[in-house]
């Protein structure tokens, strides 16, 4: 589904990918886990496309088609959601006003019929449901004044409204406590644990995975994949180390 | 009228970042055209005025706010030439002014407002937002100016401009001015010049929102704050419709 070969990539000259390789079939989720500055973060936004991070070498193939070739919003018409360690905070523009247009554009983009804002408001509500997030809350403008955890599962929210085929979740554990923890594990599960999706999950920490079961497990150390294996790993580098475990 | 005698220079601070040619072509008879509005005690009154490609050029509108009366006034200067509105309000006492106003557009074009709010007497309250988007080599200009009497005490004025430049090129200025004689008042201005939320913008797209609907949205959001006060729904979308269709053309 996704294919990352020999994936190089700096930003402002610096180099931060140095040749890394990855490959994630449908209905599988990985996790990528590594010490600051590996390069989760730089992985993350050149897959979603952010502006200032340039592709030096290699491909990303998503379903079959050259991803670096298509510009943000086409990636997310495509079927990719990146989920934000840091949410954007948007004053004076509602999630609702934000997700209508989202979806439509998207449904535009691959040639279907817009929603209407009375399907989207159901649909919307329905989502807030399953991540135990105040639907009023949408009615507020972008992520303003939410807190970490609020920002967390509205990101998850999002997710369920656009419903991708195949999400990159930059930290999204962090920021949260337990309960937050959970309900965003669940989450993740409710909405992407479907045949033929996947997720690419960019942790720090093997809690997350306690929710969300990863097939495999990679580690990430200076700019490439140096280890890769079962969930068993992640356990393997909470007790050990990365250091250890990466060497 | 005898302030139509004298043509203005840009050596005029209130005519400093006017456009020279279009200020070259101004005539007396120009000069001397006052839209008049007085407000009786204790009326409201409000105006919505776009001024786009019908309506470029000068003008000047002067208000007479009687004791407790309350005027909105809110504008949309988007005319793809030189244009510039004078809004010069006087206030009795207890009476209040309420306004809103936005310059947007490209091109080379300069649009300008240009408010002078005097609190005549005490307790008087004013309130002006300003905001000014602009792209490729257009200017847009706020110059506020709040003056204070020696005996209008209790008056409270406030003033807010923020500009948004789309692209180099483009330019906005800002002159807030107050002048105070009394010593119980509160007056508050700020003003600040700025780009785009990039990081706001890759958001947007990485939900799948196209760059221009993108910027659209943002742009509405910045706007918006100009019209806050207008209560009729309908007349603040007018507003805010006619100044986003101006950004049509936007890079």
């Amino acid at each position: 589904m996704l294919v990352i070969e020999n994936l190089h990539a700096t930003i402002d000259g610096k180099a931060i990918l140095k040749g890394l390789s990855l490959s994630v079939g449908p209905g599988e989720v990985h996790a990528i886990m590594g010490p600051n500055g590996a390069g989760k973060s730089t992985l993350s936004y050149v897959l979603g496309g952010r502006p200032g991070y340039e592709v030096t070498e290699g491909s990303v193939t998503f379903n079959g088609q050259d991803l670096l070739a298509l510009e943000p919003h086409e990636r997310a018409a495509a079927g990719l959601f990146m989920g934000f360690q840091y949410p954007v905070e948007i004053p004076g523009v509602s999630f609702v006003q934000f997700l209508r247009e989202a979806l439509n554009s998207q449904r535009k983009l691959r040639s279907e019929e817009p929603l209407s804002g009375g399907e989207f408001l159901k649909l919307a509500r329905e989502k807030a449901a399953l991540l135990k997030l105040d639907p009023e809350m949408l009615k507020r403008p972008v992520n303003l004044g939410f807190s970490g955890g609020e920002k967390k599962r509205a990101e998850m929210v999002q997710m369920g409204i656009l419903d991708p085929s195949f999400a990159v979740l930059d930290e999204t554990d962090s920021g949260l406590d337990i309960d937050a923890l959970r309900i965003v594990g669940q989450g993740i599960n409710a909405i992407m644990r479907q045949p033929g999706k996947s997720v690419l999950l960019i942790t720090h920490y093997q809690r997350l995975l306690e929710y969300v079961k990863p097939d495999k497990v990679h580690v990430l150390a200076a700019g490439r994949i140096v280890k890769s294996g079962g969930p068993e790993l992640a356990l393997q580098l909470e007790s050990e180390g990365y250091e250890a475990v990466a060497a | 009228m005898s302030e139509a005698l004298a043509l203005p220079t840009r050596h005029d601070e209130a005519w400093r970042y006017a456009d020279a040619e279009a200020l070259a072509a101004l005539t007396p008879d120009d000069l001397g055209k006052w839209h008049e509005a007085s407000l009786a005690p204790g009326e409201t009154r409000a105006k919505c005025l776009v001024l786009d490609d019908q309506w470029p050029g000068l003008h000047r509108v002067r208000v007479n706010v009687a004791e407790g009366a309350r005027a909105e006034f809110f504008a949309v200067l988007s005319a793809s030439a030189y244009t510039r509105l004078e809004v010069e309000v006087t206030l009795a006492k207890g009476s209040h002014f309420e306004f809103g106003g936005v310059t947007i557009g490209g091109g080379d074009a300069t649009r300008e407002i240009v408010t002078r709010v005097r609190h005549a007497d005490p307790e008087a309250t004013s309130t002006q937002v300003v905001r000014a988007v602009h792209w490729q080599q257009a200017t847009g200009n706020f110059l506020g100016r709040v003056e204070v009497a020696k005996h209008a005490q209790k008056t409270d004025a406030a003033q807010d401009f923020k500009g948004l430049l789309l692209e180099k090129g483009a330019t906005i200025n800002a002159k807030p001015e107050l002048e105070i004689f009394a010593d119980d008042v509160k007056c508050a201005h700020g003003a600040a010049i700025g780009a785009l939320d990039e990081r706001a913008a890759y958001y947007m797209a990485s939900r799948g929102i196209p760059p221009e609907a993108a910027r659209k949205l943002l742009v509405r959001a910045f706007l918006a704050n100009a019209f806050v006060s207008l209560t009729n729904e309908a007349e603040r979308d007018t507003l805010l419709d006619a100044a986003l269709s101006a950004l049509g053309d936007a890079v």
